[in-house]
């Protein structure tokens, strides 16, 4: 792999990594529940999507599997924390 | 091919990038989901497209399109449950249509 295209996917890298703690800033800042799942489901996106770069970066096709079971992890962690909430607004 | 990717997967990067200054900068749950889950969804599906044209081969672009396809059927569905509960623990204000407003019982349910 060519140093350009090394540099490139670092700096992508880099960019995915930033996205990641504005969504973490989010999970910090609140103000409520609901809003910090929603900016950890975003930031378990960003995830994924610095799993996809590293694994073009090593070109270890690999790290995808991880992807599948993060997007996986994901999906039900949200669900999850969406009934329990809803289990909690019932009199 | 390989700039292809590049581009593909800089594209993606940018909406994740997107995706998160919104959820950051709006102003209520219902604009932050929004945000998060149209950008962030349509950001991975390009990281993963890209990574897709940069490896170039059967059974790798096979498990991406399995993510991309699963990320697109559970994105829409986690956004609306959490949408749901913002909804049900307090309907936004300042907004001047409230079509749900009154027409959901005790069970949580639409009449």
């Amino acid at each position: 792999m060519s140093p350009l295209v090394t540099t490139w996917l670092t700096v992508l890298l880099v960019l995915v990594a930033v996205a990641m703690v504005l969504a973490f800033a989010r999970v910090v800042l609140g103000p409520d529940l609901p809003n910090r799942v929603a900016a950890f489901d975003l930031a378990t996106t960003a995830a994924l999507g610095l799993l996809t770069l590293y694994a073009m970066l090593l070109d270890q096709p690999m790290f995808l599997d991880v992807g599948i079971v993060v997007a996986l992890i994901a999906f039900v962690g949200t669900i999850a924390f969406a009934n329990r909430l809803e289990e909690d607004l019932r009199p | 091919m390989t700039y292809a990717a590049l581009t593909l997967a800089s594209l993606g990067t940018a909406f994740l990038l997107l995706a998160a200054v919104g959820v950051v900068r709006m102003p209520d749950l219902f604009t932050r989901l929004q945000a998060s889950s149209k950008a962030g969804t349509l950001g991975a599906a390009l990281l993963l497209g890209g990574a897709a044209v940069f490896f170039a081969d059967g059974p790798i672009t096979v498990r991406l399109g399995m993510i991309g396809v699963f990320l697109v059927l559970t994105a829409p569905v986690a956004a609306h449950a959490l949408a749901r509960v913002g909804y049900l623990a307090g309907p936004p204000d300042g907004s001047s249509v409230d079509e749900l407003a009154g027409r959901y019982g005790d069970d949580h349910r639409l009449d």
